[in-house]
């Protein structure tokens, strides 16, 4: 049977992709982001092992235009193409999905009433690809992963609700419980944390608010994914109210969460975030 | 007080909701095709003409000649999209950022914590 075995929160930045692609791993500005990560991507590799990433992002106008904008969006395909957001395609391979999970994620959400958007074919811009080659090492052609993407609009509002991206990661786990093969899962949420990309508050961050989430996202879920977007987005900045999309993953999590490990850094204009949670119950 | 100002009560910030995405739709449209090189030739050929094609207002169109990201953004302009844009047009995040806060692109700089993670 499926089992969802890691939660993992990170942050997804345009610049960290750059960095990672132009070898600055110890470049001074960003050493202390990649050492951040590296405890978590060993994690991963010796103990939780997974077999598919379920992993929770929004698209950057790179695939999905205004004209016909889903809420909910998941992958059902076999691979997944690197984007071209307009700077060239990174040097990353493409990513091979799951489909036969895929469709059964599809079908137990429908049917547990989460009307998703199924996409057949999904082009993943930074807000996927950020932090898959920070926690799992890949070579020029491969990753040790399957994937599949599920997609939430953050962009346009009305945006979906903080609590029903938490009862949306609730429903994947009934659903991945119920699938038959022994598949292990870990749910990634990206996005946040406080960022504003837009008017004179531009460059906006919260270190202090985003520390206090990191925290409360483990012990007060329900409190935290009860907040408007107004009240997040007044503290955390417009683009900082993504962080919703952490609530799927943590809504996919046991009720009772450990840390494995959690790394803060706010260099420029996010507030990059990584949070690695275990199972309790 | 632009409109999306007053319904949110944010100050300094724009949200995109849909009232401001229907406002703005021709910029974003526009700047959405932007992706393809060949379109972004056809841009900086003729502006006027390629911004025409599109529909925009007379409003929208100063927007985009002044380079004036602040109003491109109030008149329903969406970052993710007008990247592609100053991407056409040589203007990166932080100096759109920059103009927006009403700032030299140094004077930015130096109110981050590590200015060399761009």
């Amino acid at each position: 049977m499926g089992k969802i075995v890691a939660g993992i929160g990170s942050s997804h930045v345009p610049s960290i992709g750059r960095a990672y692609d132009q070898q600055k791993q110890t470049d001074p500005a960003w050493q202390p982001l990649f050492d951040g990560y590296e405890p978590v991507k060993r994690w991963l590799a010796e103990e939780v092992k997974a077999d598919v990433v379920i992993l929770v992002y929004n698209d950057h106008g790179t695939e999905f235009f205004l004209d016909c904008y889903p809420t909910f969006a998941l992958g059902v395909a076999d691979s997944y193409a690197v984007a071209d957001e307009g700077y060239g395609k990174r040097p990353l391979p493409d990513f091979p999905g799951d489909a036969a999970f895929s469709e059964h994620l599809a079908n137990h959400l429908v049917s547990d009433e989460f009307d998703l958007t199924l996409c057949q074919e999904m082009a993943l811009d930074h807000g996927f690809l950020t932090a898959m080659p920070l926690l799992w090492d890949h070579d020029d052609t491969a990753w040790p992963v399957k994937v599949v993407p599920l997609l939430v609009n953050v962009i346009q509002h009305p945006l979906p609700t903080g609590q029903r991206c938490f009862k949306l990661g609730e429903a994947i786990r009934r659903a991945v419980e119920a699938y038959p093969e022994d598949t292990r899962v870990v749910v990634v949420g990206t996005g946040g944390l406080s960022h504003q990309l837009n008017g004179e508050r531009f460059g906006h961050i919260n270190e202090e608010w985003d520390k206090q989430w990191m925290q409360r996202i483990q012990d007060e879920p329900r409190e935290l994914a009860a907040l408007s977007h107004k009240e997040v987005m007044t503290e955390a900045g417009a683009e900082g109210g993504e962080v919703i999309m952490w609530f799927v993953m943590r809504g996919a999590m046991t009720e009772r969460v450990e840390e494995v490990h959690r790394f803060y850094y706010a260099p420029m204009t996010t507030g990059i975030g990584l949070l690695a949670l275990n199972n309790s119950d | 007080m632009s409109d999306t100002q007053e319904r949110w009560g944010i100050p300094g910030t724009y949200v995109f909701d849909l009232t401001l995405s229907r406002q703005g739709y021709a910029i974003n449209k526009m700047c959405n095709s932007l992706k393809f090189d060949e379109n972004r030739e056809a841009f900086k050929a003729d502006e006027e003409a390629y911004m025409e094609r599109y529909g925009l207002s007379e409003e929208q169109k100063q927007a985009i000649r002044e380079r004036d990201w602040l109003r491109l953004t109030q008149l329903g302009g969406n970052l993710f999209f007008f990247l592609k844009l100053g991407a056409t047009l040589g203007y990166g995040l932080y100096t759109i950022g920059a103009q927006m806060r009403g700032e030299s692109y140094e004077q930015f700089m130096s109110t981050r914590n590590v200015p060399g993670a761009t």
